[in-house]
């Protein structure tokens, strides 16, 4: 990976708060305390406080966005967007991303020690939804000392945060940037979560949620990222990476993995469990099966919002289809809000958000800095 | 980029909106009007562009633009949106056209409608003397690469407009440089109108 143009060495930072009797009230009316956030942060919040762009990471990733940690050579996930002279401007955006609760990369999870017991949480963590995802963040902008978000900005389940900080802190946020997300989940994404839980839950290593002591449900896990592989790429992308490709040349007439195709899935998998808790992984997607922000949900209060939007969707994302950006867009055509969309040619299914930088670039970059400097930064053209 | 560098017709729209109005531009290009509405007159505007290519030179310039065909782009405003809904030089290729007029009526207290005349001198001479489908400068397609599915003069868009009850509040008519004021369903290349729903619909 190439270390130039990249923000440098970065290192993950942690925030506790909640502890006693404080903590976060969740939707479902349990309580969780205390709370441990981990966030990183690239680029300096300005005098006004005025730059800093909230960056909300999907499923499966971390807080660790952009630039590389002491001695790894792997960048974070959004390398290309973030950094100097990038989409996210670390030159003139104080940029931070944070571990969302339930998760497992630092952040209070199913994995965490539960204090009551002293053990890890497994099942008896309470369920969370992306509202109490949103709920967490807005805690650390709090301790951070930012009144107002210039932007948050995610993809996919990073989306469905973006589009909740909208619903729960509409004052708070002056930009906000969904990509290839919707306004609720589909039955057809839920049916995908519930297979992905299954393949999880039917793994006997799992053992109920309580497997810490043993090692991980590490076949479930696994089964459970190929699935989820096979929906974030596209037909058209698998068969220009993959086609019909043989590992070693010819057919072997027995069930080892023939095609690229399996070799891939394999690895994907097998690395997954290496870096990824089962169980996080069952949380997170029910907080996705939750999410719903139809009806009055995005805009629950009556007063006029003032947040503009940038709506990006991929033609080629069936698991999250452009229709379902489109239902965001006339959501926010019905409000008059100031509102751009685009719907990017990519062949590369719902991974795009993570790989098209061109296009995103130029449409974030200018969309960003109109935000920040208001319209005279256009007179000059 | 400045007034005098606008396309002619762009020139007798940008005079046509006042200050501070509510402008929505139906496949709105790379944003030339808008942008200069934006700058000079601070319209707030807002487009609708089919091309990709288009949305990011809107983008590029500031320019809020909806990624998506005319047809689709309005139903889910609010009645009075905007004070201008424009249609300059979109109305043609549209199949539904006048749900779109209606629908742009609906949303926007005026509407700018500019579109080719087809029965341009030139038109009607490729057609009677030479026996082909005509193709001028405002016309500029083959019969196999057109994108246009509706062909018609200003003669036919007055009467349109006497028969929907629309008020026209301008029509102007341009030639290759400038306005013709001559018999111009002869001689305009294209039309642009203004109108407004006429106050007391004729029963």
């Amino acid at each position: 990976m190439d270390k130039k143009n990249s923000i440098g060495i970065v290192a993950t930072q942690y925030l506790t708060f909640g502890e006693g009797s404080g903590g976060l009230l969740l939707e479902s009316g349990r309580r969780l305390s205390p709370v441990t956030l981990a966030y990183e942060t690239y680029g300096r919040l300005n005098r006004e406080k005025s730059n800093a762009v909230l960056v909300l990471h999907a499923l499966s990733a971390d807080a660790h966005a952009a630039g590389f940690h002491e001695d790894e050579n792997e960048a974070g996930w959004w390398e290309t967007m973030i950094g100097p002279g990038k989409a996210f401007d670390t030159e003139k955006y104080f940029v931070i991303c944070s571990n969302v609760i339930g998760g497992c990369k630092g952040s209070t999870g199913p994995s965490s020690i539960d204090p009551e017991t002293g053990r890890p949480y497994a099942l008896d963590f309470p369920v969370v939804t992306i509202a109490d995802m949103v709920q967490a963040q807005r805690r650390l902008i709090d301790f951070l000392g930012i009144g107002k978000l210039l932007c948050v900005v995610g993809g996919s389940m990073g989306g469905m945060q973006t589009l909740q900080w909208v619903a729960s802190y509409p004052e708070r946020v002056r930009c906000a940037i969904p990509i290839a997300t919707a306004l609720k989940t589909s039955p057809q994404q839920i049916a995908f979560n519930e297979v992905v839980r299954q393949a999880i839950m039917a793994d006997p290593e799992w053992k109920g949620g309580d497997y810490y002591e043993f090692g991980q449900p590490e076949r479930g896990l696994a089964l459970a990222r190929m699935i989820g592989h096979i929906t974030f790429m596209s037909d058209q992308s698998m068969e220009e990476k993959f086609s019909r490709k043989l590992k070693n040349g010819a057919y072997s007439f027995r069930f080892a993995p023939d095609f690229e195709v399996q070799g891939y899935l394999r690895y994907r998998g097998d690395r997954f469990v290496k870096r990824f808790d089962a169980n996080s992984y069952l949380y997170v997607t029910k907080a996705m099966d939750y999410f719903d922000l139809s009806g009055n949900g995005l805009f629950p209060k009556a007063a006029a919002a003032d947040t503009r939007f940038l709506v990006i969707s991929f033609k080629s994302d069936w698991l999250y289809p452009s229709y379902q950006s489109q239902d965001i867009v006339r959501k926010l055509k019905a409000r008059q809000v100031d509102t751009t969309y685009c719907e990017v040619a990519s062949t590369y299914g719902h991974d795009a958000f993570l790989l098209e930088v061109e296009e995103q670039t130029s449409l974030i970059a200018p969309f960003l800095e109109k935000t920040f400097k208001g319209y005279d930064v256009v007179k000059s053209l | 980029m400045t007034y005098k560098d606008l396309r002619l017709d762009y020139q007798v729209i940008y005079d046509m909106i006042e200050p501070g109005a509510r402008v929505l531009d139906l496949g709105c290009g790379s944003g030339d009007l808008m942008y200069l509405l934006a700058r000079d007159k601070a319209a707030k505007v807002q487009g609708v562009e089919l091309d990709e290519a288009a949305i990011y030179e809107c983008v590029r310039r500031g320019l809020s633009v909806f990624h998506g065909d005319i047809q689709s782009g309005l139903e889910d405003y609010p009645d009075g949106s905007f004070d201008y809904v424009i249609l300059n030089q979109s109305m043609q290729e549209v199949r539904k056209v006048d749900f779109v007029i209606q629908e742009a009526l609906r949303v926007g207290r005026r509407v700018v409608i500019g579109f080719p005349n087809f029965a341009y001198w030139k038109a009607r001479f490729m057609l009677f003397f030479r026996g082909r489908v005509p193709i001028t400068s405002s016309l500029p397609y083959h019969w196999y690469d057109t994108p246009n599915v509706r062909f018609l003069s200003i003669t036919d868009f007055q009467e349109y407009c006497v028969e929907k009850n629309l008020r026209v509040l301008s029509s102007r008519c341009l030639g290759e440089m400038k306005e013709v004021s001559f018999w111009p369903n002869l001689f305009a290349l294209n039309a642009l109108f203004l109108l407004e729903k006429a106050a007391n619909p004729s029963s």
